[in-house]
């Protein structure tokens, strides 16, 4: 399929994925990404592949899991209280070194909260969100064209670096409509010796397991892991820049917000502010090096999230404090206006006199 | 939108005349965004005073749904029925009371907003016996040839099976609102032509009118009656487009 089409952010996520080998999907329905599951019960029967519907999010990642050390391509997707359910298995994923791509449409918390597009599992996705030492390799895209793009890529990263990855897009994303190009089928044809195919009496077993039975052994498993993280670090940023160059203001946002705060920007320039946006696209890792660089052109920093503020941590740890960072969030459900955006811009200028 | 738009002479006579249409298809294949252009239609169409109403009685969208034209509805003249919970911040697949004035109220023109696939269709199974009775419904398939999993008309034809059989009324014609969004033009319009007759043979029901944009109408009455589109559903200031 490669003329275009009109789909919602959460349909682009399942046909991208079986457009690139993915023939295993295990989840259970939670608004507002039920669209992946629905489209995955629909499409998979059809090309020979596994949709099935756990009796829960545990259940759910615990097949995934089963698959992912079979070394087939294999997903599940949520919603924020679902994703909470499956973190001890995306724990467990990441201690076993399995790849496989969990997808988060995120609505409002804590707790039940509401079915209203949010921002806020930003430390979730990024710090973990179960225990142990360890990352997740996050994207977050920000059209249905990128929600298709960055599945590809998510199911690439995971087999190259055998880690789980997730894709992080909220309500509005995975819920919205826009023309999108599917790419041609790419199959995913990784190799995986690791994996657990039957010896065929012809080789060693192969074991996946997260549990160490000597303390010196789980080190040095920690220690290799983190030596990977380190090349994802290096070499797998993500980011993209707007009107940054001669930015005074440089607005950050990722996924929906960023679409808000490109409004913003245009608008602000209208009026005289020399204002930029800058979005990062892989969360984890986020791209602290591109931003300090940016620290030393613009004079201030605002984060626009869906959320009380998580990402502008990150933005503060970039930039090393050496400019302001403010926020401009709405939560609950609620999105910032570009209007709201504008005025967080034009307050962060007015501050600017007299500072250099 | 603040005020009705210019309609083509005699629109009303070619594509309307029943007092309850059902718009029901596909997910995503536009059924708001005709119900509610139709329903604008009704009102420029009608004479004064005769109650025009839509009914949103989409089970399945959480957002991007009727409910969120519901200002824009209002200063048309044209009265929403839909539920309470309808794009708020829970979950309740819930059809409203109001709902009921669509069988009782018989001077009432009702334009019905069904959910998508069979699953949405299902709720409308506690009104068929009403409307059946009655016998003045129209119930309409909105399809797009550009929305993947009913590109094929085969497969097209198939999701108006299950809707039949999960909603126990029948279609009576099919509506071509096929689209690509924002990146929509006359070409990809004309090239849905062919595709919609063939999802006509295939289920023996006549295409009633094509829908589009009102920017892009141009000049395809020539082929089928052409309903104007003239709502944007956006919701929390993003546009659905």
């Amino acid at each position: 399929m490669s003329e275009k089409v009109l789909m919602k952010g959460n349909e682009a996520i399942a046909e991208a994925a079986i457009s690139c080998g993915c023939r295993h999907y295990f989840g259970y329905p939670i608004t507002p990404q039920t669209e992946i599951a629905a489209y995955m019960a629909k499409r998979m029967p059809k090309i020979g592949g596994t949709f099935l519907q756990a009796e829960s999010e545990i259940a759910a990642i615990n097949m995934v899991i089963g698959a992912a050390s079979a070394g087939v391509r294999v997903m599940t997707s949520s919603s924020s209280p679902g994703v909470s359910l499956k973190s001890e298995g995306i724990s467990y994923m990441a201690g076993c070194d399995l790849p496989a791509l969990i997808v988060n449409v995120q609505r409002g918390g804590p707790g039940l909260g509401g079915i209203q597009p949010s921002q806020s599992d930003y430390f979730q996705a990024t710090r973990g969100g179960g225990h142990g030492d360890y990352h997740l390799l996050v994207l977050a895209p920000a059209s249905v064209q990128e929600m298709a793009a960055m599945t590809v890529r998510a199911f690439d990263l995971a087999d190259k670096y055998r880690m789980p990855c997730m894709l992080l897009a909220d309500g509005t994303m995975g819920q919205m409509m826009e023309p999108v190009e599917l790419g041609e089928s790419t199959g995913g044809t990784v190799d995986k010796p690791w994996a657990l195919t039957g010896t065929g009496m012809s080789r060693k077993h192969n074991i996946i397991n997260s549990l160490s039975l000597t303390p010196d052994e789980l080190e040095r498993w920690n220690v290799d892991r983190y030596a990977r993280y380190a090349k994802v670090e290096r070499d797998e940023v993500l980011y993209e820049e707007y009107l940054c160059d001669d930015a005074e203001i440089v607005v950050v946002g990722f996924g929906i917000a960023a679409r808000v705060a490109k409004n913003a920007v245009n608008a602000a320039r209208a009026e005289g502010i020399k204002a930029g946006m800058f979005r990062p696209i892989t969360l984890w890792p986020f791209p602290k090096k591109a931003m300090f660089e940016r620290a030393k052109t613009a004079r201030a920093f605002i984060s626009v999230e869906l959320s009380m503020g998580q990402m502008i941590e990150d933005i503060e740890l970039a930039v090393r404090c050496t400019r302001p960072v403010t926020l401009c969030s709405r939560v609950g459900g609620m999105i910032p206006s570009p209007a709201e955006v504008k005025k967080s811009i034009e307050d962060a200028h007015a501050k600017l006199d007299g500072r250099n | 939108m603040s005020s009705l738009p210019d309609y083509p002479d005699g629109l009303y006579r070619k594509i309307a005349g029943r007092r309850v249409t059902l718009f029901c298809g596909h997910y995503g294949s536009g059924k708001s965004t005709v119900a509610m252009s139709f329903a604008a239609m009704l009102r420029a169409s009608l004479p004064a005073g005769t109650p025009v109403a839509v009914a949103d009685l989409d089970i399945v969208n959480p957002y991007f749904r009727t409910k969120d034209c519901e200002e824009d509805l209002g200063r048309l003249g044209i009265e929403l029925i839909a539920s309470e919970y309808a794009s708020s911040n829970v979950d309740l697949p819930a059809m409203p009371e109001s709902a009921y004035r669509i069988t009782e109220d018989r001077s009432l023109h009702t334009v019905i907003d069904v959910g998508g696939d069979d699953r949405g269709a299902l709720a409308m199974g506690r009104y068929a016996s009403a409307l059946l009775a009655e016998g003045d419904f129209d119930m309409l398939a909105v399809i797009n040839r550009f929305r993947p999993l009913t590109a094929a008309p085969a497969d097209a034809a198939e999701v108006m099976r299950e809707i039949e059989l999960a909603c126990g009324l029948p279609f009576s014609g099919i509506v071509n609102c096929s689209n690509l969004g924002s990146a929509t033009t006359p070409e990809v319009i004309e090239e849905s032509f062919g595709y919609a007759e063939e999802v006509s043979r295939l289920c023996g029901l006549p295409v009633r009118f094509t829908a589009v944009m009102r920017g892009l109408c141009g000049s395809f009455e020539e082929k089928t009656p052409v309903l104007p589109l003239d709502f944007t559903i956006s919701h929390g200031g993003i546009e659905n487009r």
